[in-house]
Formats: C-alpha cells, structure tokens, sequence
C-alpha cells in the first residue's frame, strides 16, 4: 500500500513552476515571518512550516476551486498553498483589520471561509472532524467537492482521529486525510508516542485506502494526492495519506529545537523541499537561472509589499469591535 | 405531544431546506430513542437520516464542519452527559468560530439532546447541564417546556446561523399541548408567561414549568396568585420580559432542576439585583437541584431536585419575609 504511483508522464513546466512558487512563497513567508515576529511586531504562537513545504505545495496543487481544505495550528503554508492573498495573512499577523479575519484570529486561526478554507486551529486534531464535516455537506449537497484535512502525527493519537476517519469510511465521503509526520509534537518524538511509527497504517485497520509518500517531494506528493483526489471523485474516498517530512527548527518562534538531533535535522535540510522543488523545475523543464531569480524576487517583492500595506492599515475600533459581539 | 412536535419541525424544515439533515445513534430506521425522529429515514433517505457509531466527539465535530461548509445538521446525542466528550468541539470550535473568523464563519449547527431527571437512571444519566453551555459566549441554548414551544423554537433554530443546544427533556417527550400547524416559529430570546399573577414571579424552564404550573395552581388556593415566567431560551435571555414581571410583582423565585452551585439561577438572580435591587419586596429565592451527582434510588432522587412543596414554600418565604409584609403586621 505505501508504494507511491507511477509517474504518469513529465509534469509540464507549468505545473513544475506552481510547485516552486508555492514551496518558495511559504519559505519566505515564515523567514520574514519570523524576523517580523522577532522585532516584535507579531504577538502570541507562530509555528513555522519550515522544511515541511513540500506537503501543502504538492497536496494543494492537485485540488481544485470548491474544494475544502482544514489545516493545523502550523498552518501558513497550507494557506499559502491554497492561494491566499498573502496581505491579509500579514495583516493577520499584524491583528490589522485587513486581515482574514480582522484580527480576531491570529496566526493559529486564519480561515478564508469563502474560499472553503476551513482555517488553522489552536486545538491539535480538532481539523479532522471539521474537515469530514465539510466532506459530508458536500455529499449531502450533491457536489463533486474534495475535502483535505492536513493533520499531524501528534493528532493521529487523539480519538476524534479513528472517530472521524471512520465516519468517512462508512459513509465514503471524499475526504482526504494528509497526516504530516515531522516525527515531532513539540519535544516528544514519534517513537515515544506511538509503537507503531508508520501511521499510514492506521487508516488501513478501518478498512481506508492509505499510503505513504516523501514529503520533503513535492512532485511525489502531488502525484499521489491527484490520484486520492481522483479516486474521491470517484466515490472511493475516504484515502489516508501520511508524508513523512521534519521540522528546520524547533515548534515555535521561541523553541530553539535542542533536543531535535544534528545528524537527522542535517540529514533532512539536505533534502530541502523547496531546494527540491526549484531542482525539479531547472532539470525537467530547461528554466534558466535568471529565469528562477526572477520568480524569486517577484515573490520576495509580494511579501514585502503585504508588509507595507499591513502596517498602513488600522485595527478595529473598539465601537466596531462592541458592534460586532453585541449579541454574544 | 412533545416528541411529535419536534419530529414536525424537522419533518417541515427538511421538506423546506434540502441541507437539513440528521445524525446520531439509533435515529435512522429505528426512529430515536424517543421516536422524535421516526418515519424520516422513509421520507428523507439514508443521505440525510443517517445513523452513527457510538462517537459522539466525531459526530459532533463533523456536524459543526457540515455547518461551517454551510449545510444544516442535527446531531442528536442521547443523553446530554455524553455530549461531554465532544466538548472541545463544541466549546472550542463551534462556539469559536465565528469571532474568530471575524465574522466570516458562521456554524449553523443544532445539538439536540435530553437531560433531566426521571426514570431512575441515575448519576450519568440525569444531569442538568445548561450552565456548562450558557457559560460559553457563541452558544445558543434553548430550553423547551411544552410541544408548541419545541416546535417553534427547533424550526427557529434551523434557520438562523450560530450553535444551538437544543435541551430537551426526558419527562417531557410524552407531554401533550397544542401545537399550531405549519410555520409556527418562535424566535429565540422571547420569554412566555405561562401563567400570569400579580403576586410573584417564578422563573422556570424545561421540566421545571410543569412543578412551577402545579405550585401556583395550589398557591391560587391559598390566594397567592404567581405568575409563571418560562425564558424558553437561556441564551438569548429575555431580560425585558423577566424585568417588567419584577416591576409587576416585587418578588422572585426561580426554579432550576440542574444543581445549584455556579447555575443558571444564580446568574438571573444576579441580573435581577443589579437592574432591579431597588423594585424587589423580599429576597430572590432560588428553588435548585442539590449539589451532587443524581442517586439511584426514586426518593432520593426526588430529594435531590426541585419538588412542587419546596417551590411553593420558597413562594411562601418570599412572600412573608418581605419587609413590607413584616412591618404590616
Ligand atoms: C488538544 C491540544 N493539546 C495540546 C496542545 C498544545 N500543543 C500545541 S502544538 C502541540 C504539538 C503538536 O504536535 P503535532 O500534532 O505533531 O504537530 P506539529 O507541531 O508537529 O506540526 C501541542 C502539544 C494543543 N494545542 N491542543
Ligand atoms: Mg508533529
């Protein structure tokens, strides 16, 4: 079951440069992110996706407008992925009134409802029911709607985990649950946590279709998140997919990651997604280094500006904010 | 009765709505546990009468995430108690989600369940449990006491856009009343006199509406004439409806079945001291369940919740002890 596809033909040079750019735009995000963070300009829990980039790259490349995605409390990349605007993420951040959710959520609960994300969440495994939730609606509704709950290793040790899979199993609903293993919950690592260090077999003892993929391989997994998609459309959904990736640095802004091993943390920062990515597209589809500089840059510009125009924004006043919670 | 009224507002809001739908255990072909959903699986199909395993954090969380992807479920839990384990998602997620979307995310998501005393199933099966729900801003709670009341208010609920725990009541299911046909809606936060008098107010709701009916009616014997107050909702309350029977009458009694400790009454009595202290003839009694868990046995379980003779001495107290009625004599 953990074998991934076969690449069906040469990815075309624009999928190839979707990958890049999305991968590159959340390496960005979370570096300037972080220095933002650091001068103090963003308050309370900022969990970086560093090294993680090739999951929501790739899982978000092979869905499509309708779909639903839920993500986790480390969730800028799969926002990213999904195709914010990343002004109002930094707006977010800033708690300005431009941001997604005017600045009542905060980094750990971006949503962008309107555009079926069902947004990050500050409670670990609450992603999985929400987004088996939105799986059903669209079965109710009668719509061809894919949804993808990005969860964690952590997670996959909660009940609402074998609760929910298993509500979309008997009830096969076109739900993909993408488990992003960094082997890490904070400090606690995946062998203390579980005798049972693959977790794609989990789904496989209720009876869901569930895989195993790189996910420091974007390609790898968009391919293999194309066919879970597919086969959902198809009525054969739910499908498990658990990436193996690992964390650049420790759980949060503030965590300096001590206890992560030299050797592994080295061994996968030279199995860069990102690098991966950027690799993929030079070799595959013949782009020249200027080419790949210019993508850069015009990515860089994009934050920079989304910075600008969240520090000229207002927050919300006091009387709106009274406006707004007066029937609470 | 009680039970047919809910089972026609679902029955109406499903025909009008094709996003309605229903999970929990034991709903689909056999109809519930109190046959409130009976006869919908026929009309409605699998698709939206569907029947769950024992998980009730995942049914309640995969409601709340079809109400945020904009479909309108109902999931029944059998007992209020076990909606304990799907807290987080209601606590934190369902209740959440709309401030901290910033207004974007709406969940309209409705919990129905029971609670109560009655039938001797004791501690894990007889709780009260409101205040854990009206204590968290984003809930609505709703309380109903008689069949037209659970009609109007269950259709109420699934129309608008927040959580709505929907606490029904063991004892009431069979309970009979008239009930309009058709679109019979009542909006939340409307309180119902459900006697009125001059003398005193008794705030009640769910069960407690029938014990506080029955004291007044032997109250009246002894010229006490109390006006019954039911809030049908606790959140949104109806401070004005529950202020102007103040005005009325002076006096306040009210009347919880859940346990006293950090309860619902303590907090309308609250409301009432600081917006009405000075139009009050007597101490705010409060008539509540005993702080413990619920017994087995039939007597003491009585003992342990508000009984028609302990509402109408509280009546009493309230109208005896008041300064006025002292310095009378
Ligand atoms: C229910 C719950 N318990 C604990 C926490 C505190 N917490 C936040 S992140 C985290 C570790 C999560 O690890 P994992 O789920 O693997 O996700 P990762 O941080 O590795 O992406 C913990 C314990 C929480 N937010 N929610
Ligand atoms: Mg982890």
């Amino acid at each position: 079951m953990s074998a991934q596809p076969k690449r069906p033909n040469v990815p075309s040079r624009e999928l190839l440069e979707k990958l890049f750019r999305t991968a590159y735009k959340i390496r960005v995000f979370e570096t300037e992110g972080i220095k933002l963070y650091r001068q103090g300009l963003i308050r309370g829990y900022f969990h970086p996706y560093l090294g993680q980039e090739g999951i929501a790259t790739g899982v978000c490349a092979a869905l499509q407008e309708g779909d639903y995605i839920a993500s986790t409390h480390r969730g800028h990349g799969h926002c990213i992925a999904w195709g914010a605007d990343v002004k109002k993420m930094v707006a977010e951040l800033l708690q300005k009134e431009t941001g997604y959710c005017r600045g009542y959520g905060g980094s750990m609960h971006i949503a962008d409802i309107s555009n079926g994300n069902l947004g990050a969440n500050g409670i670990v495994g609450a992603g999985t029911p929400l987004g088996v939730g939105a799986a059903l609606a669209a079965q109710i509704k009668g719509s061809d709607a894919v949804t993808v709950t990005f969860s964690t290793d952590g997670a996959s040790n909660n009940g609402t985990f074998m609760e929910s899979l298993n509500l979309a199993a008997i009830w096969n609903l076109a739900f993909v649950l993408v488990i992003e293993n960094n082997q890490y919950a904070v400090s606690t690592t995946i062998e203390e946590s579980t005798r049972e260090p693959d977790l794609y077999k989990r789904g496989l003892g209720i009876g869901v279709e569930s895989h195993q993929v790189d996910g420091n391989d974007p390609l790898a997994v968009y391919e293999m998140t194309q066919d879970a998609v597919a086969k959902c459309r198809a009525g054969k959904g739910p499908i498990l997919i658990e990436a193996k990736t690992f964390r650049h640095m420790g759980h949060h802004v503030n965590d300096p990651g001590k206890y992560m091993p030299a050797d592994k943390l080295a061994y996968y920062k030279a199995r860069d997604p990102v690098d991966r990515a950027r690799n993929n597209l030079t070799e595959m589809s013949g782009i020249d280094a200027a080419q790949i500089e210019a993508i850069e840059s015009e990515i860089r510009k994009e934050f920079e500006d989304a910075v600008e125009f969240s520090r000229n924004s207002r927050e919300i006043t006091i009387a709106e904010f009274e406006a707004f919670t007066a029937d609470y | 009765m009680y039970r047919d009224a809910l089972r026609e507002a679902i029955d109406e809001e499903m025909a009008r709505d094709k996003t309605v739908f229903i999970i929990g255990e034991g709903i689909a072909e056999r109809g519930g546990s109190y046959k409130v959903t009976e006869g919908l699986l026929a009309k409605y199909g699998p698709k939206r009468v569907r029947d769950t395993p024992i998980a009730e954090a995942g049914m309640i969380g995969v409601g709340v995430g079809a109400a945020i992807a904009g479909a309108r479920p109902i999931v029944e839990i059998l007992y209020v108690d076990f909606a304990m384990l799907g807290m987080d998602m209601l606590v934190n997620q369902a209740a959440k989600f709309r401030l901290m979307t910033g207004g974007d995310g709406r969940v309209p998501f409705v919990m129905r369940t029971q609670g109560g005393t009655g039938g001797g199933v004791a501690a894990q099966h007889s709780q009260s449990l409101e205040a854990l729900f009206y204590h968290i801003p984003g809930l609505k709670v709703v309380m109903p006491s008689v069949p037209a009341d659970a009609k109007g208010l269950l259709k109420y609920a699934l129309r608008q856009s927040d959580p709505v725990m929907f606490l029904e009541h063991k004892h009431l299911y069979m309970t009979k009343g008239l009930v309009p046909e058709g679109e019979h809606i009542i909006e939340f936060g409307k309180a119902d006199i459900k006697r009125p008098g001059k003398d005193v107010t008794i705030i009640a709701w769910s069960n407690m509406i029938p014990r506080a009916l029955e004291a007044a009616a032997k109250l009246a014997e002894e010229g006490i004439d109390a006006e019954v107050l039911d809030p049908r909702t606790l959140v949104p309350l109806d401070k004005e409806a529950i202020l102007t029977s103040v005005a009325k009458t002076n006096r306040v009694v009210i009347v919880q079945e859940a346990v006293r400790r950090g309860g619902v009454a303590s907090d309308i009595a609250s409301i009432i001291q600081e917006e009405a202290f000075y139009q009050l003839d007597a101490p705010i009694e409060i008539v509540a369940g005993l702080n413990i868990p619920v017994p087995f046995n039939l007597e003491l379980e009585k003992a342990s919740v508000p009984q028609v003779p302990g509402i109408m001495a509280a009546v009493r107290r309230s109208l005896h002890l008041a300064p006025a009625a002292i310095a009378a004599q």
